[in-house]
């Protein structure tokens, strides 16, 4: 009975083919922006080298503070996190911490030429809870952060640049006017992961300014490698519990009296900063509801698309309805079919909309809007594409496949739509 | 086998009543090649919808080897539709999407068969109206005696015992017409079908055993 539900569902795509058109333009189109969303999001999310131990892994990314007229909304200091967070190592719960600042742009002149780089300051426990891959030499430590020791990790894209993709290993670097002996290359790692991305990595003892040590929110993030994803709850409130104990260190008191912020996934700090005012823990389920809402919205339209194109065939085909009703289809047989006839061409649409998807892909990590980006279809985002064929295959063909079902034999005989 | 008793059929609509049947009383025995005659408009297609169990009687007892239709449900009504009854239509009804094979067999789809026994079926039901050359073939490179043909094939693929033909001829000239009478009569005197044929054409109503004559709903012979 399957095989002659997809003949027929074929034949029916064949036959109208400008209305298959709009169907599968709308379905792939559909699938093209979600798919690419999607990409995008697990690019941002989704564990992946070298962030090995990123499901273990809480941040503490966003700080703030907050007085009775004023919320100033930044990213931790780096006084908090040396003086609170950093200690957290001795806890049985932590295995390891990690601080480092933001990418800032590091200026470079090669041959009269300007070279700008994304410089991070990062301490020596960077590269052990990062583990990258080297392509050559290796990370720089503790003691080179300590002493302040010139020394700097580049990525491969910066030694192509500097020194033309020849061994970067022992040669100097000139960024912002200091120069750093290259210990080590590494790969490109893409914008999107905001822990690990930078061109070059130095040491924090290698600042300009010492003024960062002062501050308690400010351009830094902290990583909190646990021993399992179990002791989460009790570094989340050791975390709390650490904020409020650096409250007295707060410079001007009578305009802030409260510190903001915590230790959070990566996509708990999306939920943090996206739904919440004043950085307060952000629920992770609001977030993927409002993520879900969103999709299903944007998917509403090609559903209800669908639906009306499904419904303008029920006369094409009273007929053959009223034919199956008379040789012995019963109703939820004739339902089954025709949701069989929809899954099928959204599936089709969901081909093609992954195709184009790919190329899509393709085309952003060539034009390289995003630096480093490596957007892929993997498994997880093939399977997202599939849940969203089936939904527009399910919900634009169950309400026209009932409509069709409840056709009177007689009626639908004589081609009548009622 | 099918019995008809005080059977009305109305059709309403919020202005206008129409009495299509008025007080049928009907009996058909198993074996029996009945024609139903009449003027157009007369209900004739509507008693035989309602002997195929394809529309419920306003008033009255639809029953089929005793057992009144209206204790069906729509799973049993099409189970009983699939198993017992074979339907010829006027228009034919095949499904263009459809081969030849494939539309002989659609009956079947609604049993329990394996494709290879349905497809074992439906090719000596196309045998048995002469049309196993045009098996691949598609509805529309079929002429009308042919298409007609298939229809039959499809009807009888199932083995139903009751076979009800809509003014099978009506769109055939009178060759073809003579020609699809023939498959009917063989069916009949062969293959015991009992057959119930609407027709406007006395010559086809004179080769059945017997006339049902309607006029204005009413049953006058």
């Amino acid at each position: 009975m399957l095989r002659n539900y997809l003949k027929i569902a074929l034949k029916v795509l064949l036959r109208r083919k400008f209305f298959t058109f709009i169907s599968l333009f709308g379905v792939s189109l559909t699938l093209v922006v979600l798919l690419v969303a999607t990409a995008l999001l697990d690019s941002v999310f989704a564990p992946q080298a070298p962030e090995v131990s990123g499901n273990r892994t809480l941040g503490v990314y966003l700080m703030g503070m907050t007085g009775p007229e004023a919320t100033r909304t930044q990213f931790a200091g780096y006084q908090f996190l040396d003086r609170f967070v950093r200690p957290m190592t001795k806890l049985p719960a932590v295995e390891a911490v990690t601080c480092f600042s933001l990418p800032e742009t590091g200026v470079s002149y090669l041959n009269g030429k300007k070279i700008e780089s994304s410089v991070k300051h990062t301490d020596g426990e960077f590269w052990r809870v990062l583990r990258f891959e080297f392509l050559e030499g290796g990370p720089f430590t503790g003691d080179d952060d300590r002493n302040a020791h010139f020394v700097a990790v580049i990525n491969e894209a910066t030694r192509d640049k500097f020194f033309a993709g020849q061994p970067a290993l022992g040669k100097t670097l000139e960024v912002d006017g200091q120069r750093f002996k290259v210990v080590g290359v590494v790969p490109d790692v893409p914008v999107l992961r905001i822990a690990p991305y930078a061109d070059v990595w130095v040491p924090i003892g290698t600042s300009k300014s010492d003024l960062y040590k002062k501050e308690l929110v400010g351009t830094f993030m902290g990583l909190i490698v646990a021993r399992s994803r179990a002791d989460f709850p009790q570094i989340k409130a050791e975390v709390q519990a650490r904020l409020a104990e650096a409250k007295p260190l707060i410079t001007d008191p009578k305009q802030f009296n409260r510190l903001l912020g915590g230790a959070d996934t990566p996509f708990e700090a999306a939920a943090r900063l996206l739904l919440s005012s004043r950085l307060e823990q952000g629920s992770p389920q609001k977030l993927w509801a409002v993520l879900i809402g969103l999709a299903v919205a944007f998917m509403l339209l090609p559903t209800v698309n669908l639906v009306n194109i499904n419904l303008s065939r029920i006369m094409d085909r009273s007929s053959e309805i009223g034919v199956r009703k008379a040789f012995g289809a019963s109703s939820w047989t004739l339902i089954g079919q025709f949701v069989v006839e929809n899954v099928v061409l959204t599936l089709v649409g969901g081909v093609l909309g992954l195709l184009f998807a790919g190329l899509a892909l393709h085309a952003i990590n060539a034009s390289e809007l995003i630096p480093y980006a490596r957007l892929s279809l993997n498994l997880r985002v093939f399977l997202d594409a599939l849940l969203i064929a089936l939904f527009f295959g399910l919900f634009s063909g169950v309400y026209p496949a009932w409509r069709m079902s409840r056709l009177h034999p007689v009626n639908a005989l004589r081609g009548r739509s009622i | 086998m099918i019995s008809l008793e005080q059977v009305s059929k109305l059709y309403r609509t919020e202005r206008v009543e129409t009495t299509a049947l008025d007080n049928i009383n009907l009996k058909i025995e198993k074996g029996e090649f009945i024609s139903i005659m009449g003027p157009s408009g007369c209900g004739k297609s509507t008693l035989l919808n309602l002997m195929g169990l394809l529309d419920e009687p306003s008033q009255g007892k639809v029953a089929l080897d005793g057992k009144a239709i209206d204790r069906y449900g729509d799973r049993e009504l099409a189970r009983v539709r699939n198993q017992r009854v074979g339907f010829i239509f006027q228009q034919f009804h095949l499904v263009s999407d459809l081969s030849v094979a494939d539309n002989v067999e659609i009956p079947l789809l609604y049993r329990k068969m394996s494709n290879k026994e349905r497809r074992k079926a439906a090719l000596a039901a196309l045998d048995r109206v002469g049309l196993s050359s045009r098996t691949r073939h598609f509805p529309t490179q079929l002429s009308g005696g042919q298409q007609q043909r298939v229809a039959i094939a499809r009807a009888i693929v199932g083995k139903p015992g009751i076979l009800l033909a809509d003014e099978p001829t009506g769109n055939l000239d009178s060759q073809m017409g003579d020609e699809i009478m023939s498959i009917l009569e063989d069916l009949n005197r062969n293959e015991g079908a009992t057959i119930v044929m609407v027709t406007h054409d006395p010559r086809m109503a004179d080769k059945t055993h017997r006339v049902v004559r309607l006029f204005d709903g009413r049953q006058v012979q």
